[in-house]
């Protein structure tokens, strides 16, 4: 008993008191801002390894960037990867960075379905399925309900089951294997239900795009209601995308 | 004997490799492997030379530092005695040729599908006909579980055939995970689409795959890498292991419903983490490792950080520990579960912290040490029960010793070496083998090129791809209400054994 005790107050309090103004430690790449200084541009476009840098003007897709530094490492004076870890958005034009452009990824409110806010906005379940996810989106799913970032005291947690879930959170590109039972869980979710797509290789396919193992056609046969990109997430990038998506900004 | 032996990432010449017919080869490996203890096999797999199958066995050997690597060229037409049949070990592997390339091995116990590849010989097979064990009996049901699971983790299917509450027999259908990574390490053409693919394989071994792929690549251009670079290398790797083990010591206070232990656990994950992210900008390490190159050059401010971070971090480690280990209503639910025998583990060729919870000493670090390791005289961890005990001592013990290594490490930090040698293309018609030591145990990387230099193979085994097959035999006579404590115990990755 008194063991426990000190344990308890040897920890202290561990929560982020401000989910959505921590600063994060390092060197975090989040968002990442494009100069308008001219390289060049090819030898830049070559150096993606998912393609998601594109020229004319020089823009990143988050959806497909895996987050490497590699461009950043080699063009400083063009790209620069902040601490910003908002990166969700419900519209994946807005995952795309332009150059000379500086501001924050954002939910766009009047796209969000109606009814996810009167009916979601103050508790959220959710089914997590892994298609092909290499555990990391799935470990730091998990970190975002630990006592640090503690997402259910917002009211938003993981359940066992579909039929207790108001959605169901995608990680991986989205196997073959998978597709079935991806399927069968999405359609044993009851109505209204949201999709969450968290990492790249959700959103994009990441390195997998034309591996003839994945099957995304779920994705064309069902409207996503946010994409949260990161290689993978950041618990914060996951907290706030989801909080954004459900609740009417003040 | 007709084999060649090489050390761990070491690169010869396709044409080296001794080739025998089918049963020359077929009993100098079962000789090789039959009653030696120190010797297992690392990697045995096939690929297509024509109509023909090109079959490649690596044995490790651990007392001489060796890898005894054989071939030998056979047709899909002929079935081919199995070495499952004398000797279990050969399981996976040979099942997993069986699914690539239709090959027949008589008297193989059970030839089922491994992962059901999108290249597989027998389309026919899916997941839908997985032919399961069943049981004709009125006393005894089945339970099926997945392969969606109640947590957030990777898709798997498990078969229980139960007796009430305890557990008769598990089978374990895998495949969900399978991304064809194999084939596009063949594609994908840039070397930071192949480290990047290695990063992505288990998103929980970063680090070691990572690693293993520099290895076999710098090993197949030549490129002797700095010691800054295995520096780095050899740091990440232990830091890895810290946070997985702590994580999974959460996940067993989780799975016993000890909200103490897991919560605590589960945030001491978080420094190391977020240590990692200090350093590389990433939490889980990804874009560390990069052949060849030293991508964040390890400086004497962010040791002295990592010294403060390890001061906090282990008395409130040791703090916990010594409570759940002395807490009688967890010990009890820990003592004498999921129990592998020794001999099973050696008979099914477990690998890594699977092996060594039954005493079966196997680590690379001491049997093909790389990087590093040979200068931090790794003595491995070893536990005799091969209950769930035994893992999360091993857990806890591995950790102490990783953050000793780590101090030893970081009191001398390497100077960076600014000129790196460049690197050159791969040598054609080459053979390279690399072995690592990532947390769970030995990973094995293959890489063969044609005679362009260019990746004409490259297989990856994930030491998830021997051990799964210990969890099965774990649960047996179990409640069925601890299969997740002996799961999450284990802790193998999905994705890994998939690809």
């Amino acid at each position: 008993m008194f063991e426990n005790l000190k344990i308890v107050f040897h920890q202290g309090k561990q929560f982020i008191p401000n989910v959505k103004t921590a600063i994060v430690p390092g060197i975090f790449r989040g968002r990442p801002v494009i100069s308008v200084v001219k390289v060049d541009e090819e030898k830049l476009i070559a150096l993606c390894p998912t393609d998601a840098i594109t020229g004319n003007p020089v823009s990143i897709n988050l959806g497909k960037c895996t987050f490497c530094g590699e461009c950043a490492m080699h063009f400083p004076e063009k790209i620069t990867f902040t601490k910003d870890y908002k990166l969700a958005s419900n519209i994946p034009e807005r995952l795309i960075i332009r150059e000379g452009e500086d501001k924050p990824v954002e939910v766009d409110p009047e796209k969000v379905r109606k009814e996810i806010h009167r009916v979601l906005g103050r508790s959220l379940k959710l089914r997590q399925i892994s298609a092909g996810g290499d555990n990391s989106c799935e470990m730091e799913l998990n970190a975002a309900n630990n006592v640090q970032f503690d997402m259910s005291r917002f009211g938003i947690d993981f359940v066992a089951s579909p039929r207790h879930a108001d959605g169901i959170v995608i990680t991986g590109p989205m196997t073959k294997n998978m597709a079935d039972a991806v399927q069968i869980c999405y359609d044993a979710t009851p109505d209204p239900k949201i999709i969450v797509l968290v990492g790249t290789d959700a959103i994009s396919g990441g390195l997998f795009v034309g591996s003839p193992a994945i099957d995304r056609s779920f994705l064309e046969r069902y409207p996503v209601d946010l994409y949260i990109p990161g290689n993978p997430a950041h618990p914060l990038t996951i907290v706030n995308g989801l909080l954004d998506l459900t609740r009417k900004l003040k | 004997m007709n084999y060649i032996s090489i050390k761990n990432n070491q690169t010869i010449l396709l044409t080296e490799i001794p080739e025998s017919n089918y049963e020359a080869f077929y009993d100098m490996n079962l000789d090789l492997v039959r009653g030696h203890i120190e010797r297992h096999c690392v990697n045995y797999f096939g690929y297509k030379v024509g109509n023909n199958i090109k079959l490649i066995c690596c044995i490790a050997d651990d007392s001489t530092h060796d890898i005894l690597v054989s071939t030998c060229l056979v047709n899909k037409a002929h079935a081919l005695e199995s070495f499952t049949h004398q000797l279990l070990c050969f399981e996976k592997f040979e099942r997993e040729i069986h699914e690539n390339f239709g090959i027949n091995f008589i008297d193989h116990p059970w030839l089922k599908p491994v992962r059901y590849a999108f290249n597989r010989d027998d389309m026919s097979q899916t997941k839908e006909n997985y032919p399961f064990f069943s049981i004709d009996s009125e006393e005894l049901h089945e339970v099926g579980v997945g392969p969606i699971h109640a947590g957030i983790i990777e898709p798997g299917h498990f078969r229980f055939i139960c007796n009430g509450e305890q557990i008769l027999h598990l089978e374990i259908q895998l495949g969900y995970q399978h991304r064809g990574i194999e084939q596009l390490f063949l594609e994908k053409k840039k070397l930071l689409q192949r480290a990047t693919l290695a990063e992505d394989i288990a998103g929980d071994t970063v680090v070691g795959h990572g690693t293993t792929f520099a290895h076999v690549w710098e090993s197949l251009c030549g490129f002797e890498a700095t010691r800054d670079i295995e520096f780095s290398r050899t740091l990440a790797l232990e830091l890895e292991r810290i946070a997985i083990h702590v994580s999974d010591l959460s996940g067993a206070c989780t799975d016993i419903a000890y909200q103490l232990g897991s919560s605590v656990f589960g945030r001491l994950r978080t420094p190391i983490i977020n240590y990692l992210q200090e350093w590389v900008g990433s939490r889980l390490a990804k874009g560390l490792i990069r052949p060849g190159r030293n991508q964040f050059p390890f400086t004497s401010t962010l040791a002295q950080r990592l010294t403060q971070v390890l001061d906090i971090f282990e008395p409130e480690f040791k703090e916990m520990a010594a409570k759940l280990f002395m807490l009688p209503s967890a010990l009890s639910r820990f003592e004498r579960t999921g129990v592998v025998s020794n001999a099973d583990a050696t008979t099914i060729g477990a690998v890594g912290m699977t092996a060594r919870m039954t005493n079966l000493n196997r680590d690379i670090r001491t049997s093909h040490p790389f990087s590093l390791y040979p200068e931090l005289n790794h003595v491995p961890i070893l536990k005799r029960h091969g209950d769930v005990y035994s893992r999360i001592q091993i857990r806890r013990e591995e950790i102490e010793q990783s953050i000793s290594y780590i101090r030893k490490l970081i009191s001398e930090v390497p100077v960076v070496e600014s000129k790196h040698e460049i690197m050159h293309t791969p040598k054609p018609n080459s053979f390279c083998l690399s072995l690592v030591e990532g947390w769970r145990g030995e990973i094995c990387h293959c890489a063969l090129t044609d005679n362009t230099g260019e990746l004409m193979l490259y297989k990856i085994k994930d030491p998830s791809f021997h051990n799964w097959l210990a969890l099965a035999l774990s649960v047996r006579n179990n409640e069925i209400s601890d299969f997740p404590i002996c799961n999450k115990s284990f802790n193998f990755s999905y994705s890994g054994h998939d690809l």
